[in-house]
């Protein structure tokens, strides 16, 4: 069996239907173990005191937002060549999730930041391409909505897609390349010596699967939407010209 | 049972609330505008199966 049978629209709203159930009940289990585990049973930190709690939601959401993105540039690279629209609309799809996401990793870090740095927000370069990432996240969503033809907004927003990812990208390792700025090194890591302790490592890694499972529920979901849409309006194309 | 979170509390507390508010959001606005394109799409082959049976005879 071929990835590519699940460009057919009919396969794909086929096989997401059995899937979504599974993936929502276990998304909800481990954004409730995770949280839940997190906020009631780990202790503060020595120097963060009680507000160590964020990360079980900031670093999964910042951790969503770039990948979220990442999503759609793949999706988009798919539809530039393949011509595939179920690629398309899944990018589509992900864009509102990818900036709740990035929502909730600004929301979180500001309200982080006022008792840890004295401040809101600055402008550190891992954060100011955060919130340039946000704005290409409006502008992706913004673009689809003003073209009426499916193909044209496609082409159009698979450009910015990939001129975005630049963004994506910086969020991620703008740390390693700038050394000036407030905020600390990646939480997670392959070195086992530059993760957190493993009492916060392991509910934080529950609280990650569950904002994992949870954006790719939400995406199977918004595509089988924007599939149905799509057809709706051919449909009703073809309506007017009968 | 609730953990005493000191000083830092409001701050904890209203990430919490905001983002799983947001995360409620999201979660209702999709399963809500899946199911009314879902039906939408319904009605309009519903509509189109019904129009097509009527030319269909029309033109015996």
């Amino acid at each position: 069996m071929s990835f590519w049978e699940y460009a057919n629209p009919v396969k794909f709203i086929r096989t997401t239907d059995r899937l979504l159930p599974w993936l929502s009940v276990t998304a909800v289990l481990c954004l409730a173990v995770g949280l839940i585990w997190g906020f009631f049973f780990t202790p503060d930190d020595f120097r963060q005191g009680s507000t160590v709690k964020i990360i079980y939601l900031h670093v999964p959401s910042a951790l969503m937002a770039i990948n979220a993105w990442l999503m759609m540039l793949v999706a988009s690279i798919i539809w530039i060549v393949r011509r595939h629209h179920v690629s398309a609309l899944a990018a589509r799809a992900a864009a509102p999730v990818g900036a709740m996401m990035t929502v909730i990793a600004l929301a979180t870090g500001a309200i982080w930041g006022q008792p840890m740095w004295g401040t809101w927000w600055v402008w550190d370069p891992r954060l100011t391409s955060f919130l340039i990432l946000f704005l290409f996240y409006l502008g992706y969503i913004a673009l689809w909505s003003a073209i009426e033809d499916d193909d044209t907004a496609a082409d159009l927003t698979s450009i910015l897609c990939l001129v975005g990812s630049v963004f994506a990208l910086l969020s991620r390792y703008a740390v390693l390349f700038w050394n000036q700025g407030l905020h600390q090194g990646a939480s997670l890591s392959l070195d086992k010596e530059e993760n957190v302790h493993d009492v916060f490592y392991f509910p934080l890694l529950v609280s990650i699967a569950g904002f994992v499972l949870l954006f790719i529920a939400l995406v199977f979901l918004r595509t089988q939407t924007e599939i149905r849409a799509r057809r709706a309006r051919a449909l009703q194309a073809r309506e007017r010209l009968a | 049972m609730m953990p005493d979170l000191g000083s830092y509390a409001q701050y904890v507390l209203s990430s919490y609330a905001v983002s799983l508010v947001l995360i409620v959001v999201l979660v209702a606005m999709s399963m809500h505008r899946a199911r009314k394109v879902k039906a939408e799409l319904e009605a309009i082959e519903a509509r189109v199966k019904r129009q097509s049976g009527e030319r269909a005879t029309r033109n015996g």
